[in-house]
């Protein structure tokens, strides 16, 4: 049979420890694999899919990021944190299925492309300082993968209304109807990601099909209206996003709203009838749904209520609450170490970069999970992208385990360098440290010198600073799922969710201050070295041309000028007593032919230049 | 006669000692400055590494060597390879308890030592030189003798006790294994030592572009011979001679034939010619060789030679390129650095040639004080090595002018280097123009004493003579 496009919504809600509510909206679009001689989609964007052909575009993800996820508190060791924890700005991944020759020009036209579609400045990935080859520090372990980042990105509205319209019923019907502006962009956490990959199908003449993944994850704050101050807040989904869903997307496969309660663990021993345990555990003494769940499924460390919005209507709007009725507190799971990055050093000379790994609670449950030759270690794969005017020296680099410094043969198992060049390229750096289970702190540091830019390659705003995109640390030997019991094969977000996914966590994005020249100089700094060398020169030559030889002959030739009015003088008086005045006629004559020959000269000289402008003004 | 003898003898034997007092102080100088546990940073000084000579940037390019990427990767590295292989390994050893780099700063001592020594044997040649060229104008053989001061200790002190030495060896630097190399090529041509003056030229060129001018007064001093007084002189003096007939006149004339008969000596010239070409083609297979899988030679020549012509880093220095190219405007900075880089050739290089050919030491030193001012990335290191090319030559200088002057300047912009950049980078209170300024005023005072180095030297030829002319009257 014919298999057909298929788009689900979802949409998960989970309370935080710190009095905060995530909203992980979720959708998926399947085009299944066609006939190559032409498609026609039905639910599928049109876009997406000539995207994918032209580009030959195998993997991608693209994520518009807006604060920065709180690892300690909203999660560190669970699918979403994983998935959906993104550097701030623009983020880009993309492997392509092309030769190695054309992977950077199909990156090139992929962001252009992009940049055109959602909105955003995404071609300024372009240039080849932007972005990066990562071999095996990133994720996907391929060699025609490219990895781009812009941190300065303003991430606004005008970046999700391009990303809805890539939604069959855009946001008027179902849950993307919930995405109200204000309230979107209100809150503390806002990442709106696209996932694109290709599935290969294994008859001829078909194409592959292609997976559209779009999520939206936002952090809200609840209004407190609560008098005691430790009493977590109660929320409803009118209060959080000022709207209602009046009912489904009618082209949605499946519909379904996801409530996940974490720390429960009162309720993990009873072994009670499904029934009654889900009629009690949406009203019980700690806390209320105002609707009650279609199903409860157990997780090893939280619940998850499901309701369906199909009942749902105008009359009867969707709208769950969620009440709490005493204090309580629970916290998330964190990845094993837990990693900030820093600056150090002062100055607008040079500094040095540092990376600071601690330990968290999470890593004694974890100890003793992996073994290497007989002993316990951790895996961190460190990736890091620097701009070319930070020159980094990549010969200090230093790695101290618990406050001792380590040769890098010890802890760093593999390393890979490619370092920038001015103008040209980014700099990239993967590591990957093995450490053992029991370490409390690592430190990694690496020096760097300011760069010096030309006065055009400085960015409107030069004293705010330049960005360093954040650093990738991720744990290639922990992967976090959702372990449910029972088969959910029907939800694509549940699917996603058990699968395992790699344990990776983003560091800040560092903001260097560089020091800038004066802006209003180049003039006067042209004209001043340029006079300063002019003088040289002429002193200079004026001290080599300069001979006392000359000065010598100067004099003696003034000398023989005056012997000869002298004999002029001595002739005229000789004549005057011979009493011949015919010499002095000669002379005069002499001199009056010197004058006219040199007249005529003039006058030929005149003619011609009168002529030749003549001639030429003619012919212009 | 007897007390002139006493007199040569007590000063043969005093000044040896104190020179060797003074060589073994600023030896345990260095040491101390090296060892100090002060870490004094001078590493990262612009006015004593330079893009081109920092040694940080020589130890990132081993450490790229190493992991099995070219050196010159990613626009760190920029000098020879032929240096990274000598110097790097020693980057990377470490002193037990000790920071790093103490074993390139030995390294840096010793080509200080040997560069002192050198220069002290080309002053001991020029001074014998001196002396002889003035035995022959009687009038002066007298006092001139007693007057003539031993230049070649005196330029040895100077380039060993000089800061800007001082601050190239403790800085980190490879400025003296530069300078070095220079003085190995002036110290072969003097003795006539043809191959090693050849080594000498073919290694400081490969180290520092700006070296490749000094083929010329290497090849005047292969031809002509030491620094010669002008010719027509002698000419003046035979032709005295010829026109009276005394018998002490024929006596003088039959002394200055053979100075009258000095030819330029070509064969030397292409013995030295020969021995250029061996060491350069010599040089080129190693750097071939290290580089092979690197990009070779092409790659070595852009990432070096290429560097310094384009001006491609614009880092502070006290040059005066980095803050005009920083500031020029982009469609003409290829015009302007066609500009500058012809104008160190159109109007020192054959200008000084016609008239400073019969002194070729001294048109080195004004060779290597130009390109130290005119070269890109210009450095302490270089100001060092020609102001001890020109103590060489004290006994023909002392009627410089404005001396006191330009010295103050040098003291005065020299220790205001430091505090305007302290101002732009660290405090913030100044901005870019500050550095630019100082150097500006750095480079004028180095026009200066250059000009007035040479106006010196050309009066003090001319004084030479009217000596002749007066000895021939007389």
């Amino acid at each position: 049979s014919k298999e057909v496009e298929e788009f689900s919504e979802a949409l998960l809600l989970k309370p935080l420890p710190d009095r905060k509510v995530l909203a992980h909206f979720h959708f998926e679009n399947r085009a299944p694999p066609s006939n190559s001689h032409g498609r026609h989609h039905h639910l599928f964007p049109k876009a997406i899919s000539q995207l994918v052909q032209k580009f030959r575009v195998k993997e991608m993800e693209l994520s518009f990021t807006q604060g920065r996820w709180n690892h300690e508190h909203w999660g560190g060791f669970d699918p979403l944190s994983s998935m959906n924890a993104k550097p701030v700005g623009v983020e880009l991944w993309a492997v392509f299925d092309v030769p190695q020759s054309q992977v950077d020009t199909s990156w090139k036209n992929l962001t252009h492309a992009l940049s055109g579609l959602f909105c955003a400045s995404i071609n300024f990935l372009e240039s080849s300082t932007s972005y990066a080859a990562p071999t095996w520090g990133f994720g996907p372990n391929s060699d025609k993968l490219r990895y781009g980042s812009l941190p300065r990105e303003a991430v606004c509205t005008e970046n999700l209304t391009p990303w809805l319209k890539l939604l069959p019923c855009r946001d008027k019907d179902g849950i993307s109807a919930l995405m109200n502006r204000p309230s979107v962009y209100r809150g503390f956490y806002h990442s709106q990601r696209l996932h694109l990959s290709t599935v290969e199908s294994g008859q001829e003449g078909l194409g592959s099909g292609i997976v559209l993944e779009q999520t939206l994850t936002v952090v809200l704050q609840p209004e407190t209206t609560s008098v005691e101050s430790n009493m977590q807040p109660s929320w409803s989904l009118s209060s959080l996003f000022g709207r209602q869903v009046v009912g489904r997307c009618v082209l949605a496969k499946s519909s379904n709203v996801y409530l996940q309660l974490e720390g429960l663990l009162g309720y993990e021993s009873k072994n009670v009838d499904t029934e009654i345990e889900a009629h009690q555990l949406w009203k019980n003494a700690e806390f209320e749904l105002s609707l009650k769940p279609e199903r409860v499924i157990r997780e090893s460390c939280s619940f998850l209520f499901i309701f369906d919005i199909d009942k749902s209507s105008d009359s009867e709007p969707f709208d769950l609450g969620l009440t709490w009725k005493r204090p309580s507190k629970w916290s998330c799971q964190q990845a094993p170490l837990h990693s900030s990055r820093f600056l150090m050093g002062s100055g607008n000379e040079r500094g040095a970069i540092a990376i600071l790994l601690k330990a968290t609670e999470s890593q004694e449950k974890l100890s003793g999970r992996d073994l290497t030759n007989g002993q316990c270690t951790i895996k961190a794969n460190i990736f890091q992208i620097f701009p070319w005017y930070i020159k980094v020296y990549y010969h200090t680099l230093q790695i101290f385990v618990d406050q001792q410094q380590k040769t890098d043969s010890e802890v760093l198992k593999k390393i890979n360098v490619s370092p920038s060049t001015d103008k040209v390229s980014s700099g990239m750096m993967e590591m990957m440290l093995e450490l053992p289970c029991e370490v409390k702190s690592v430190a990694i540091s690496i020096e760097y010198d300011k760069g010096f830019l030309h006065i055009d390659e400085y960015p409107p705003d030069a004293n705010q600073g330049f960005d360093i995109p954040s650093a990738l640390i991720s744990f290639p030997d922990h992967h976090a799922s959702l372990d449910f019991q029972e088969e959910l094969s029907n939800s694509p977000l549940l699917s996603s969710l058990k699968e395992k996914s790699l344990v990776r966590s983003y560091t800040e994005v560092l903001l260097v201050p560089l020091t800038t020249p004066d802006f209003s100089m180049p003039y006067n700094v042209i004209t001043i070295t340029c006079t300063i060398f002019a003088l040289y020169f002429g002193s200079l030559l004026n001290v080599l041309r300069r001979r006392i030889g000359e000065e010598e002959r100067f004099l003696k030739s003034q000398a023989g000028k005056k012997t000869g009015g002298l004999k002029q003088l001595l002739s005229r008086i000789t004549a005057k007593i011979r009493g011949r005045p015919i010499e002095a006629p000669s002379s005069s004559e002499a001199e009056s032919s010197v004058l006219s020959s040199k007249l005529i000269l003039k006058i030929i000289l005149v003619a011609g230049a009168a002529a030749a402008w003549q001639y030429f003004s003619t012919d212009e | 006669m007897k007390e002139e003898k006493k007199d040569d003898g007590v000063m043969a034997e005093e000044k040896p000692y104190m020179f060797w007092i003074w060589t073994l102080a600023s030896t345990i100088f260095r040491l101390f400055l090296i060892f100090s546990p002060a870490n004094i940073n001078l590493s990262s000084r612009p006015e004593v590494s330079t893009p081109h000579t920092s040694l940080r940037r020589l130890a990132e390019g081993y450490w790229l060597k190493q992991s099995s990427l070219s050196p010159y990767a990613g626009s760190m590295y920029h000098g020879s390879p032929l240096l990274l292989s000598i110097l790097g390994p020693l980057t990377v050893q470490r002193i037990e308890g000790q920071s790093s780099h103490h074993l390139c700063s030995l390294v840096f001592v010793i080509a200080d030592l040997l560069s002192a020594l050198l220069l002290r044997a080309i002053g001991q040649k020029l001074q014998k030189s001196y002396r002889m060229n003035l035995r022959p104008l009687g009038v002066l053989r007298s006092s001139q003798d007693r007057g003539i001061l031993p230049c070649g200790d005196i330029a040895a002190l100077v380039y060993l006790w000089n800061p800007f030495t001082i601050l190239s060896c403790v800085g980190l630097s490879t400025s003296p294994i530069e300078n070095l190399a220079v003085i190995v090529s002036l110290y072969g041509a003097v003795t006539r030592r043809v191959p090693l003056a050849a080594f000498g030229l073919i290694m400081a060129t490969h180290l520092s572009l700006y070296s490749a001018p000094l083929v010329f007064p290497l090849i005047f001093l292969l031809g002509y011979g030491l620094d010669a007084p002008p010719i027509k002189k002698f000419l003046q003096t035979r032709h005295g001679g010829v026109e009276t007939g005394s018998t002490s006149d024929v006596s003088k004339q039959e002394k200055l034939t053979p100075t009258t008969q000095l030819p330029f000596s070509w064969r030397t010239v292409l013995h030295f010619v020969f021995w250029v070409l061996v060491w350069s083609s010599y040089v080129l297979v190693l750097c071939s060789l290290s580089l092979k899988q690197y990009g070779g030679l092409e790659e070595m020549f852009k990432r070096t030679y290429g560097f310094i012509l384009r001006i491609e880093d614009l880092s502070p220095n006290i040059g005066v390129f980095w803050y005009f190219f920083a500031e020029a405007f982009e469609f003409s900075r290829n015009y302007l650095l066609i500009i500058f880089n012809l104008y160190i050739l159109l109007t020192s290089i054959p200008s000084l040639m016609f008239r400073l050919k019969h002194r070729p030491c001294f048109l080195a030193f004004a060779y290597l004080a130009f390109t130290s001012i005119l070269k890109s990335y210009p450095s302490v290191g270089d100001a060092a090595l020609y102001l001890s090319l020109w103590a060489l030559f004290v006994n023909e200088l002392t009627d410089m002018e404005y001396s006191f002057f330009i010295f103050c300047g040098y003291i005065g912009f020299s220790l205001l280097s430091p505090v305007m950049h302290n101002f732009w980078i660290w405090r913030g209170t100044g901005n870019a123009n500050f550095y630019f300024g100082n150097a500006m005023g750095y480079a004028c005072f180095q026009f200066m004493f250059v000009e007035k180095s040479v106006n010196a030297m050309l009066n003090h030829d001319q004084a030479l003579k009217k000596a002749t002319a007066e000895m021939t009257k007389n």
